[in-house]
């Protein structure tokens, strides 16, 4: 099937299990679709000219939701753009992103925000949302222009990996942000323990001798977060957690209401520090890679619902960037187009969760944190959802990406989840039928 | 010499993947070097018509020269390029500037770099040997084993022996090289000086960790003290050098602590009156200047040995 509109984006999916975690249903039923959204019975002239599709022994689901993308558009768009960011969701089954502003320049005023609202309208595939930085310049020193950022159309606020050290100037933000009704997605990370450091401090970095990030440095600012969130009562969603510790004071904190909700990385639920023995730079990421403990504690805590949501943190980087001594090659690896699939492995396949809860974590959930229309498959919502094999085997190769940059941990894995068509409105935005 | 032919590693990275029979393999061959260059005439044909480049990209005088005399001393051809890693003056990269001197038909890169992992990398896009003179704070392989080489000339066997490395090892490539030597060749290895700088973790590697100074030399036959690397340390691991030396620091007093028949050793360079008192230092009981000469047998060892894989000349050992 093409890439393209088809007459009435009229689609009639056969054979498929719906996987709905925004009505808690899985049924096995077809799917019909017409002007770009879903309908309940249709005329029996549909049946004629809407576009047949096959999702026999497949998954049909509510299109994916990611919080922390970075699409690097504008400044180094050689790294990524919108379009080409788009299309790497489209093709690992995400309808709706949220991109962070730590682009060049970064996104802390109006007009860097209606240039990339000017991108997003031209050249997205999929639903891109973007955010705006908490303070100017993303420096930590005094507020960004949060009001007028909200109204130009940013859906929350963020320092797009970094993260504020100044506890009171964190603490207006919260407050201004709370007047704004927005939320803040924080990268939780102290800098004054994480100076120079570029990998776990445990066994590995002591081996390696390698400069270690230790999960303390995490706790500090998630508990410093879980604090100032009770004080303000504004909701801060903590991004890329990777230590067991700071999901106990997680659990410790929410168990009194604190508005405080959690995502974790497909990278920090499936690989450990161990991976770094080569010094291979496509495992270098912020927060880095935990020891097999953390992993363990993050895994229960995907289980029990501490944890809310998954996100990829994809953070483009050409080759050349990469290709490094391990010290000087940037943090970030790409995971749109991989997110599902090692999803679908190591939670369904490995530790036996059910697809309805990696539906949940991959789109419900996710949505209701920032408050975003709901991917229902139900009558008059939009058409929004994806098809894919969760038995199907493919090997992840570094041409295949949709991605301007291939910087993936899993080039050369094999993994277990084949995507097969993602539909945004009504279009086919990837399939492989 | 006929264990030479044992030996299949192009490139020396680290000690960690050696295996005690390679480790005896290499100082084997330093003892033949050695009794070579004992003689009057110290040079041997052994390397004539190749080419060695020092790549050091971190200051450095003993290691390059003692590498540098060593090429020298098997008669092969000696380029120095020296520079600053992160620096990459012109833009280029450490793969770049590497295949560039490739290209310059180097037969061998004796690498320094202040990024751990630097010469492992290196290793996947250069074809000839990489010899690893120190990475960031990962290892110093021939550092280790001119340590070894030295200890076992004394002592004519590592088994059972107790070894106190004293110092900074958080930030020391010579503490991980040793620790993986030194256990290989069954030595017992104490890990001693202050919590910041020795963490607890490292017993994990197969060492015992003390940070009491006296407790931690009383039994040892020897006692390796490394530099107060003050360069390397982002925040402060410790008070003040003077606190330094007054809880770690060897002087004549604390000498009477030591066993009599224990050995000093420092891979250098020396700070006298932090680490060490200079009369100590210059006492018998200091073995520093041994492991310099034993340096470039050691270092001429490990350059025959992987250059004898590159040329797949096992048949045929180079000339000796």
């Amino acid at each position: 099937m093409k890439e393209t509109d088809n007459q009435n984006n009229a689609l009639w999916v056969r054979g498929g299990t719906l996987v709905d975690p925004y009505t808690k249903k899985e049924e096995k039923r077809d799917l019909y679709v017409e002007e770009g959204k879903y309908v309940e019975k249709p005329e029996e002239s549909f049946f004629k000219y809407a576009e047949e599709v096959d999702a026999a022994d497949c998954i049909v689901a509510p299109g994916l939701t990611d919080l922390q993308v970075h699409f690097r558009e504008p400044g180094e768009t050689h790294k990524e753009t919108i379009e080409t960011g788009s299309r790497a969701a489209a093709a690992g089954g995400f309808t709706r992103v949220v991109c962070m502003p730590n682009t060049s320049p970064v996104c802390d005023h109006a007009g860097v925000l209606r240039l990339i609202s000017h991108e997003i309208e031209t050249g997205a595939c999929i639903e891109v949302l973007p955010t705006g930085c908490i303070t100017k310049g993303a420096e930590g020193k005094e507020l960004s222009p949060i009001g007028s950022l909200k109204n130009a159309g940013a859906v929350a606020l963020t320092e797009g990996g970094k993260c504020v050290q100044n506890n009171e100037l964190m603490c207006r933000a919260l407050e201004y942000a709370k007047m704004l009704d927005m939320i803040i997605l924080d990268h939780c990370q102290d800098y004054s323990m994480t100076e120079n450091a570029v990998m776990n401090e445990g066994e590995w970095s002591f081996k390696l001798g390698l400069r270690g990030w230790p999960h303390e440095a995490e706790d500090l600012m998630v508990a410093r977060d879980a604090i100032l969130a009770e004080k303000t009562g504004t909701p801060i969603h903590l991004q890329n957690i990777s230590s067991g510790s700071a999901i106990d004071i997680i659990e410790r904190v929410r168990s009194r209401g604190v508005p405080i909700t959690v995502e974790v990385t497909p990278h920090h639920f499936s690989l450990t520090d161990a991976a770094l023995e080569g010094y291979e730079t496509c495992f270098k990421m912020n927060p880095p890679l935990r020891s097999e403990a953390n992993r363990q504690r993050i895994l229960q805590a995907l289980k029990d619902g501490i944890v809310d949501c998954i996100s990829c943190d994809h953070a483009p980087h050409t080759e050349d960037e990469k290709d490094l001594e391990f010290d000087y090659a940037p943090f970030g690896v790409i995971g749109l187009e991989t997110s599902l699939a090692v999803s679908v492995t190591e939670l369904y396949h490995e530790e036996g969760f059910s697809l309805m809860r990696i539906m949940e974590l991959m789109a419900s959930v996710p949505d209701q944190i920032m408050g975003f229309e709901s991917k229902a498959l139900v009558p008059m919502n939009d058409a929004n959802f994806m098809i894919f094999d969760p038995n199907a085997s493919w090997t992840v190769d570094k041409e295949g990406f949709a991605s301007k940059s291939k910087n993936s941990p899993w080039v050369g894995r094999t993994l277990k989840g084949d995507l097969k068509l993602t539909s945004y409105r009504g279009n086919v935005v990837f399939s492989k039928f | 010499m006929e264990n030479a032919s044992k030996w299949s590693r192009k490139d020396l990275i680290g000690i960690e993947e050696l295996t005690r029979e390679e480790i005896e393999i290499i100082l084997e061959m330093a003892k033949s070097f050695k009794a070579t260059i004992e003689r009057s005439r110290k040079k041997v044909p052994t390397l004539r018509g190749k080419t060695i480049v020092n790549l050091f990209l971190e200051p450095s005088t003993r290691t390059r020269v003692a590498f540098e005399v060593a090429a020298k001393r098997l008669s092969a051809d000696v380029v120095t390029v020296q520079g600053s890693s992160s620096s990459q003056v012109k833009g280029e990269t450490l793969k770049d500037t590497a295949l560039n001197i490739q290209a310059l038909s180097a037969d061998m890169i004796i690498m320094r770099h202040s990024a751990a992992g630097a010469p492992k990398y290196l290793s996947k896009y250069i074809d000839v040997p990489i010899i690893n003179a120190g990475d960031g704070a990962h290892e110093h392989p021939t550092q280790a084993l001119l340590d070894a080489f030295t200890l076992i000339e004394r002592f004519g066997s590592l088994e059972g022996k107790r070894i106190t490395i004293l110092g900074d090892i958080l930030f020391s490539r010579v503490a991980r090289s040793n620790i993986w030597a030194l256990t290989k060749l069954g030595a017992e290895v104490t890990l001693a000086g202050p919590s910041t700088l020795v963490p607890e973790r490292f017993a994990k590697m197969g060492v015992h960790v003390c940070h009491d100074l006296k407790t931690s030399i009383k039994d040892a036959d020897a006692v390796m003290l490394l530099r107060i690397q003050r360069e390397r340390q982002t925040t402060t691991h410790f008070p003040s050098l003077g606190e330094y030396t007054a809880l770690f620091g060897l002087n004549k007093k604390r000498l009477e602590w030591l066993k009599e028949d224990a050995l000093i050793m420092h891979p250098g360079p020396i700070n006298r009156g932090v680490e060490i008192d200079s009369d100590l230092a210059d006492s018998g009981r200091s073995v520093i200047l041994d492991q310099v000469t034993n340096g470039i047998a050691v270092r001429m060892g490990v350059m025959y040995l992987c250059m004898g894989v590159s040329e797949n000349s096992l048949a045929e050992p180079l000339p000796l």
